[in-house]
């Protein structure tokens, strides 16, 4: 049935075109390089991502932890990806502990989404992050984790290291891998459903801090 | 479904089926919908706000008419491409674990999508907001079938839960007010308190928790998908809410249903696309989150994964070169809140899953232009070509509908034989039509002359609303059974003959008088019979000039050069001279510049009405928009 479907769909098709179409030249004048300073940029970047409502705050390697800690709050259990550099992180208290994810939901130390709701937080870094919209792009790799650690916990503190800001998306875009399961964060979830006024917080994690590392 | 092979190129066209049939014509529809105040309202609040946001965030972006530029050209890419292009895709989603099924129709869509969904052994999928699976009534085919399907989209559920019909593609609830919301909420949702108040705030945070459950013990999902990548097999779906996040990624099983239009041929087409749909669309400049999967990832996200590749009609759409470039449309929406038709109509009117201008071009060609009630849609806009203005990939709407019309009437007139597959209940569209049509003619004329009495903002929009009616009506009215001259076309040929001779025009003219003495006191006429009588239905015709231009002129034309004489302008170069000529040439051959059109081809009856209005949203006037457009983009850069 299936493969009978595909054969008729593509004679269909094939009738469709029988004027046979040209392809155009596909004109790609719009800008692929930016022509702003990195202080620009950054400093785009960080508007925007205020415009959305996330929280922005540019750090050190030195003052990271502290601002991490700041944010979890005294009590906190929070998540991150096994492959998140850890000296990045507050110590570990009694009531302020991370949870390391193994990055394969198919392990048995994996978090189930149940583990993953009753967590206070998740703490990730990120592959690289559009000025002009104000894009954070997480790709799935070792410091990023899999897709459901950044989605189900309500509180998302997300690293973005200085050297992966980039001004346009053509630029964002050429420094993912196309196969990767890829999601691209413009702060926190959102919806306009009711008469156009925007409310922040669904479904999604409701508070999203960003820390600009550099 | 039979295919004849005759070893030619040639396959007849089959037109879609679902919910892209209007169950009622678009003029008797919008006359209903025209009489509901609050949702006018809320409708013009919503498209005016957005209209503006997305017109801020377009002129922040210096290179637009760039990224318009190769939207459209990858898109008509895709188009010529389409049949090698989706092979490509299948290979590399089944290279990365995914399973790709082929779905000639909406029965043919839904049944595999029910049969997967019995596989994993539940009777509850979530789903992510879909203009696919909405086309093709699966949420209705799964219920049929004992299964029950979670809109998860706040807006979405809003209108399951109030058992309505989404009236936007971008907002589906956008005519719900918060009242009525509340109202809806506290009605149907299980565990809902008195307390539960009408701030969107309130509101939200009862979708989080009506959902929250649903979202973390569901073992099926179902989407749609906003772009297919061909040369990776990758799958992309652009949301806000995080709901479209927690359906690709929680369940085991994802099913996503994709129109075979909805392909780019690379993923580095992405960069085009996410620059101008979030922009188009809800006018951010960025969507809160967006998605992107090939196939199966072992350890992240669902288990199995299948993409459903819809048909249902595109390809006929795809087999008329005038108007397959709607299958271009991103579905973002910008056309509809800009529609000055759509503002007043609502998104209810159109019938189809497709409202607005992009439906009226999308639905008809789907169903096939035979289908009788979406016959209608091509009338409804007045051709102002602001939908073409702010599409995103150029896609000439205006231009289409006049195509669509023209295509209409030589299909009402049996002038066209239509090679497609006959779209349901729409066998003898001439018969059909009449009935209806008749019907909408009582309708107007209880109206009266409603278009006049009532305030200027009643008036103008009761011409919106009917201005598309009585074009369409018009047109049918003229046109009763296939082949047979009609009124119209009696009319436009005594038009042709009269109008193609300055002799016979200027002999028509000494009959002005008459029109004066018809108009009497209050210098207007305000009943005409037969068809043009459709015209004073809703206004007068000003009385007729006491003489003619070209009578005036012949007494008057040399007055221009006497004058000039007087000021001391004089020589061969000038202008005057050339007037001269021009009058001296039009005496000559009996025609004048003021003679009016000097169409000489003989039963252009239609064609003329087409060509007209063709001229009403010819390029020059367009490309002015644009280069204005343009001007506010250069300055919002600043």
């Amino acid at each position: 049935m299936s493969a009978d479907a595909k054969t008729q769909i593509l004679e269909r098709l094939h009738g469709a075109l029988a004027d046979h179409p040209q392809a155009p030249e596909v004109p790609r004048g719009y800008r692929h390089t930016s022509e702003l300073s990195r202080e620009e940029i950054v400093d785009m970047l960080e508007d925007r991502l205020v415009d959305y409502k996330a929280n922005v705050f540019r750090e050190t390697t030195q003052t990271v932890a502290d601002r991490i800690a700041t944010q979890l709050g005294a009590s906190a259990r929070y998540v991150i990806p096994e492959g998140l550099d850890t000296a990045l992180l507050p110590e570990e208290t009694a009531a302020r502990r991370a949870i390391v994810d193994p990055n394969d939901g198919r392990k048995a130390s994996a978090l189930t989404v149940r583990d993953l709701n009753r967590v206070d937080a998740v703490v990730t870094s990120s592959t690289v992050s559009c000025a002009q919209t104000g894009t954070i792009f997480l790709s799935g790799r070792p410091d990023e984790g899999r897709r459901a650690i950044t989605l189900v916990p309500d509180h998302h503190i997300c690293i973005v290291p200085l050297d992966t800001v980039v001004e346009l998306i053509p630029e964002a875009m050429s420094r993912v891998e196309p196969t990767a399961p890829t999601t691209m964060i413009s702060g926190p979830s959102a919806t306009s459903d009711i008469e156009l006024e925007r409310v922040e917080g669904v479904h999604g994690p409701r508070t999203l801090d960003v820390i600009l590392l550099g | 479904m039979s295919v004849t092979s005759l070893g030619m190129p040639a396959v007849r066209p089959v037109h879609g089926q679902g919910n892209l049939h209007a169950q009622v014509a678009f003029p008797k529809a919008a006359k209903k919908e025209l009489q509901n105040e609050q949702m006018r309202a809320n409708i013009r609040h919503a498209t005016h706000t957005i209209r503006h946001k997305r017109a801020g965030v377009v002129g922040e972006v210096p290179d637009w008419s760039e990224l318009r530029d190769a939207g459209s050209a990858i898109k008509e890419t895709v188009m010529a491409h389409l049949p090698e292009l989706l092979e490509q895709f299948e290979q590399n989603v089944v290279a990365q674990g995914g399973v790709v099924h082929w779905a000639r129709d909406a029965d043919e869509a839904n049944a595999i999508v029910t049969r997967l969904v019995q596989e994993q052994d539940t009777t509850d999928v979530i789903k992510v907001k879909s203009m696919a699976t909405q086309e093709i009534g699966l949420d209705e085919h799964l219920a049929e079938h004992g299964i029950t399907a979670t809109e998860t989209d706040l807006a979405e559920l809003i209108v399951q839960l109030g058992r309505d019909k989404p009236s936007h593609i971008l907002v589906p609830a956008i005519h719900k007010n918060r009242e009525e919301i509340r109202e809806i909420f506290s009605r149907e949702m299980p565990g809902v308190t008195d307390e539960l108040t009408s701030e969107p705030r309130v509101l939200a945070e009862a979708a989080r928790q009506h959902l929250r459950e649903k979202f973390l013990t569901s073992k099926v999902a179902i989407s749609g998908a906003n772009f297919g990548i061909a040369d990776t097999g990758t799958l992309s779906v652009v949301e806000s809410e995080g709901n479209g996040r927690m359906c690709l990624t929680l369940p085991e099983t994802l099913i996503t249903v994709m129109g075979i239009e909805k392909l780019l041929p690379t993923y580095q087409d992405l960069e085009v696309f996410f620059q101008l749909l979030p922009r188009s669309s809800t006018g951010e400049r960025m969507n809160p989150y967006t998605s992107l999967w090939t196939g199966v990832t072992p350890g992240d996200g669902p288990k199995n994964f299948h993409v459903v590749l819809l048909d249902n009609g595109r390809s006929a759409v795809l087999s008329d070169p005038k108007g397959r470039s709607a299958l271009h449309c991103i579905r973002c929406s910008a056309c509809l809140n800009v529609c000055p038709v759509y503002e007043h109509a609502g998104g209810h009117s159109y019938g189809s899953t497709y409202p607005g201008p992009i439906g009226a071009i999308l639905s008809p060609q789907l169903t096939g232009i035979t289908s009788e009630k979406n016959a209608s849609l091509p009338y409804a806009s007045s051709l102002c070509g602001a939908c073409y203005q702010v599409c995103p990939v150029k896609i000439n709407i205006p231009d289409i509908l006049v195509h669509l019309r023209d295509e209409d009437i030589r299909t009402q007139h049996g002038q066209r034989v239509d090679q497609s597959a006959p779209a349901p209940a729409s066998q003898d569209p001439a018969v059909g039509g009449q009935d209806d049509w008749r019907e909408e003619k009582s309708l107007t004329q209880d109206e009266g002359r409603g278009g006049q009495d009532t305030s200027p903002r009643e008036g103008s929009l009761q011409q919106l609303g009917s201005r598309a009616r009585r074009a369409g009506r018009r047109v049918r009215e003229a046109v009763p059974s296939r082949g047979l001259p009609t009124q119209m076309d009696a009319m436009m040929k005594g038009a042709s003959f009269v109008m193609s001779s300055g002799q016979r025009m200027a002999m028509a003219e000494r009959g002005l008088p008459l029109g004066r003495v018809v108009a009497g006191r209050d210098h207007a006429i305000g009943w005409l019979p037969g068809v043009v009588g459709g015209w004073t239905d809703e206004r007068n015709v000003p009385e007729p000039p006491r003489e003619s231009f070209r009578n005036w002129w012949k007494k008057h034309e040399g007055e221009t050069a006497e004058r000039l004489e007087r000021d001391g302008v004089s020589g061969a170069e000038d202008p005057v001279s050339a007037d001269d000529a021009a009058a001296r040439h039009s005496a000559a051959t009996g025609g004048s510049p003021a003679d009016g059109p000097g169409d000489d081809e003989p039963g252009a009856g239609p064609d003329a009405v087409a060509g007209a209005a063709s001229e009403s949203t010819g390029d020059p006037e367009r490309d002015n928009i644009e280069r204005g457009e343009g001007r506010q983009q250069n300055g919002g850069r600043a």
